[in-house]
């Protein structure tokens, strides 16, 4: 373990964790390499869905691959409106994995886009009821401050439309969410290379969180170690303070004592 | 008697409990959340609910999700 990691902890729900890296349960090859993407991520906060179970599939039940120990975070994926994701919610906490949720209110399946209106009348209706509340936003700063005041315990604004692999295509409100918010910002998403999240981490995000990008790779358990090096290097580097940026070069040897100069 | 489970109108026996419903269809009722008429059921009342014609059921648990 890094001696930064000992003391650079993610505080979210008022719990530490030592990775600032979470990761999803989605659209893996294969279910059972769920505990080696564990293990080679070293995430601690991992997200699950709920659906209906469907008796005609031999489906298992993803919670076996899940190693003890991990926050588990439903989302209320399915839902159009507060409504339905305060259904969802309640639903997922009664499975008894505690009380986390991240809100996800999806009224279009082209771009997958939230609804920030909804989700900022789901988050205030279950931080009433107890609930640790991550709700899922586009990068839209107004929101983002809503759902603060309204007692979000992080907002997760989004790089890019889900499962697009394009990196943070929002940048630019990532940014102003960084700078103004105070609960931890988790930038979920879009991100599709480690680069993208080391570039979110440098930017001051306090993690990310990443499912399309490790499943989709070739290798998934490398991917997953590949995030989990990227998010590590991004957020030293934010906490080491990056240099000013210069329109002009500033020459890192010093311009005297040259072989040519002649007095 | 039919109910609505999950959606799809199905036989079940007269009767019948939502705990015996549920492993009769194979599930372990520890992995899975159910919700009745819209109302959601705790563990400990699952063998003491018996379903009615035209009862609502829904039975959810995880599947794998971002």
């Amino acid at each position: 373990m890094n001696t930064e990691n000992a003391t650079d902890f993610l505080t979210i729900g008022g719990q530490e964790f030592d990775s600032r890296l979470l990761i999803g349960t989605g659209k893996y090859p294969a279910d059972d390499l769920i505990p080696e993407i564990v293990a080679a991520s070293g995430s601690r906060i991992i997200t699950v869905a709920l659906r209906r179970v469907d008796f005609a599939a031999t489906t298992d039940n993803v919670m076996q691959h899940i190693p003890d120990g991990m926050q588990l975070l439903p989302n209320t994926s399915g839902a159009r409106n507060a409504e339905e994701a305060v259904r969802i919610a309640r639903l997922a906490r009664a499975i008894g994995c505690g009380n986390w949720v991240k809100i996800e209110v999806i009224p279009d399946y082209k771009y997958l886009l939230p609804d920030g209106h909804e989700t900022v009348r789901a988050t205030e209706i279950l931080v009433e009821e107890g609930f640790v509340v991550l709700p899922y936003i586009n990068a839209d700063p107004v929101v983002a401050r809503r759902l603060e005041n309204a007692g979000a315990a992080a907002v997760m604004p989004l790089g890019a439309p889900i499962g697009s692999n394009r990196g943070l295509t929002t940048r630019e409100m990532l940014q102003i969410i960084i700078d103004d918010i105070e609960v931890p910002v988790v930038v979920d998403a879009g991100i599709g290379k480690p680069s993208q999240a080391c570039e979110a981490m440098q930017m001051g995000a306090d993690a990310c969180l990443v499912n399309t990008a490790i499943a989709s790779a070739a290798n998934p358990v490398t991917m997953a170690g590949a995030f989990a090096a990227a998010i590590r290097a991004g957020r030293l580097a934010w906490l080491a303070g990056p240099g000013v940026v210069r329109a002009v070069a500033a020459a890192s040897s010093p311009l005297t004592g040259f072989l040519y100069e002649q007095e | 008697m039919d109910i609505q489970l999950n959606g799809k109108r199905m036989p079940v026996a007269a009767g019948i409990t939502i705990g015996d419903l549920i492993r009769e269809k194979g599930l372990a009722p520890t992995t899975v959340v159910v919700e009745h008429n819209m109302t959601i059921i705790t563990a400990a009342d699952l063998d003491q609910i018996t379903l009615k014609e035209d009862d609502a059921l829904e039975i959810l648990r995880f599947v794998g999700g971002g």
